[in-house]
């Protein structure tokens, strides 16, 4: 009896050990992609990365000190142009959910915007192409920026809306019972209380969208050269590297992987710094 | 004279009552205390003064409150005016976490529109000298609120309060979490401040009543039980339940 009790004991240890193996073995297998990914990405791109690559336009196939200078400006304007029309609206919608959107209505549009959010990004290009390109006869960076503020939108409202709600009840009161409309205290008081952490979710979004490929390729289009003008097709880091990795030229494949690095490197820095920062975030 | 007279004053939340046929006379420049056993309605009747209670979903007030003789319940009344002349310190010390010390205090002014900054200032310096507060910030004004102790972010709150010139302050528990000497200070305050304020306090605290109040309300289960000068509450309460109260037989 006692005999066969310890056996026991020692099958329910080494099933234990078992599992607990198992799990961390998942654990490690969870965050492998990640060390991998960057690490290739790192080795490969690298060696294409100097002042060139930061300053200078693409080059012809066979000629040297080639860059992706339009393609960064282009990323930078297609997401200044999506912040431009998310931002306002993206800020004022998520303010106005946390604050007046708890009957029906809110819930309806929380429920859009949740879906708005679900949608292939791909199928949010095809609608910036019929809404902007089609009619203007051309592709641009608003096109672009238009498709990628829809990506924006539905992080931004949200982020917007939970951090608004995080603000508590108590500081909203004392606003009020100072004189104050209701729209001042959302303003003034509740608005300057969740900003950071609203900035965060605003970050976040700029990194997907700095990060978006599919929304792009029938909107903002590319291009191999400089480009200041909002209405002509624009250059944007992610084409840019589809274009130069589906090429047939080493010297061009390299620069693909150095763009990734940079883009890489980019919305990685912003996601560290912005998750950083935000766990400071309190209320007081 | 009569600063504020309420006149068969119920309050429901969603329904339930909460306040029953309030009637309460308040008179200005004096202290009144408003004491009774948690969930009696003191906070809720207070916060009817200056139209906060209706600021929570589905709460509702019936009945009349005048101001100097002006119902401020009537529909064409703004609440925002109402809070304007009465204003309210809360249980919790909330100074605008973003904003330093000065800006807290100058917050009602400056977001009701208030430019110049001579004005500011001044106001600034007379709220936190009236608050008690001025000799121990005057330094670091353009520092956090939130840096200060508990009991000068309290402080911070009446001067902020202040700041706007209202006519009747409501203090809803403004001690119940500050240690005795900030609670102290604060009750010293008070005296001070009825000079100028018609000073409203609810606390769960009798011997608070006592010190700072004039007169004394007790409230039981939504209902106004008795009032009187704050003397005779505590030495001869009229009504079997004031009594029980106030000799801590319950509560």
């Amino acid at each position: 009896m006692e005999i066969n009790q310890q056996k026991h004991y020692v099958i329910r240890k080494n099933k234990e050990r078992l599992f607990l193996a198992a799990m961390v073995a998942c654990a490690a297998l969870s965050v492998l992609p990640l060390v991998l990914l960057v690490g290739y990405v790192f080795i490969r791109g690298i060696g294409a990365i100097n002042l060139a690559f930061f300053f200078n336009l693409p080059a012809p196939v066979g000629t040297p000190g080639g860059g992706m200078a339009n393609a960064i400006l282009g990323t930078l304007m297609i997401v200044l142009i999506g912040c431009f029309f998310s931002l306002p609206i993206g800020v004022l919608a998520g303010i106005w959910l946390a604050e007046w959107g708890k009957g029906k209505t809110g819930f309806l549009v929380r429920y859009c915007v949740d879906i708005l959010a679900g949608i292939p990004s791909i199928v949010l290009g095809i609608f910036a192409y019929v809404l902007i390109v089609l009619p203007l006869h051309r592709f641009s960076a608003i096109a672009g920026g238009f498709a990628v503020s829809l990506v924006m939108l539905p992080y931004i409202t949200r982020t917007t809306e939970e951090m608004v709600r995080l603000v508590p009840r108590s500081l909203r009161e004392a606003g009020l019972a100072l004189g104050l409309p209701e729209w001042k205290v959302a303003w003034f008081v509740v608005l300057r209380t969740a900003w950071s952490g609203i900035f965060t979710g605003i970050m976040l979004a700029v990194a997907r969208a700095a990060g978006e490929t599919a929304p792009l390729l029938f909107t903002a289009f590319s291009s191999l050269y400089w480009n200041f003008r909002p209405d002509q097709p624009t250059a944007s880091m992610t084409v840019q590297i589809y274009n130069f990795a589906i090429s047939p030229y080493e010297e061009w494949q390299q620069m693909a992987w150095a763009g990734s690095l940079v883009l890489m490197a980019i919305v990685l820095l912003i996601t560290v710094l912005v998750r950083k920062k935000s766990k400071r975030v309190s209320y007081g | 004279m009569d600063k504020i007279v309420a006149t068969d004053v119920n309050a429901w939340f969603d329904g339930k009552q909460a306040l029953k046929n309030i009637n309460f006379k308040i008179e200005a420049n004096k202290v009144t205390a408003i004491i009774g056993p948690s969930g009696c309605g003191k906070s809720t009747f207070i916060r009817c003064l200056n139209r906060m209670h209706e600021t929570i979903t589905g709460a509702t007030v019936s009945g009349q409150i005048l101001l100097d003789g002006q119902d401020i319940y009537r529909q064409e009344i703004d609440p925002v005016n109402v809070r304007r002349r009465v204003g309210m310190v809360f249980q919790k010390a909330t100074p605008f976490p973003t904003m330093t010390i000065y800006d807290n205090v100058a917050a009602g002014l400056r977001l009701n529109g208030l430019k110049d900054r001579d004005q500011l200032d001044r106001a600034v310096e007379q709220s936190l000298r009236d608050a008690a507060l001025w000799d121990e910030v005057k330094d670091v004004l353009f520092k956090p609120g939130t840096n200060l102790s508990g009991g000068q972010q309290q402080r911070l709150c009446i001067a902020r309060a202040l700041a706007i010139k209202p006519e009747v302050l409501l203090l809803d528990e403004p001690c119940s979490a500050l240690d005795p000497i900030s609670t102290a200070k604060v009750e010293e305050l008070i005296h001070v401040l009825k000079k100028d304020y018609t000073v409203v306090i609810v606390t769960h605290n009798m011997q608070q009543a006592a010190r700072v109040a004039d007169y004394t309300a007790f409230f039981m289960l939504g209902e106004l039980v008795e009032y009187n000068a704050t003397g005779k509450i505590f030495t001869a309460p009229r009504d079997k339940r004031t009594e029980d109260y106030v000799t801590g037989r319950f509560g």
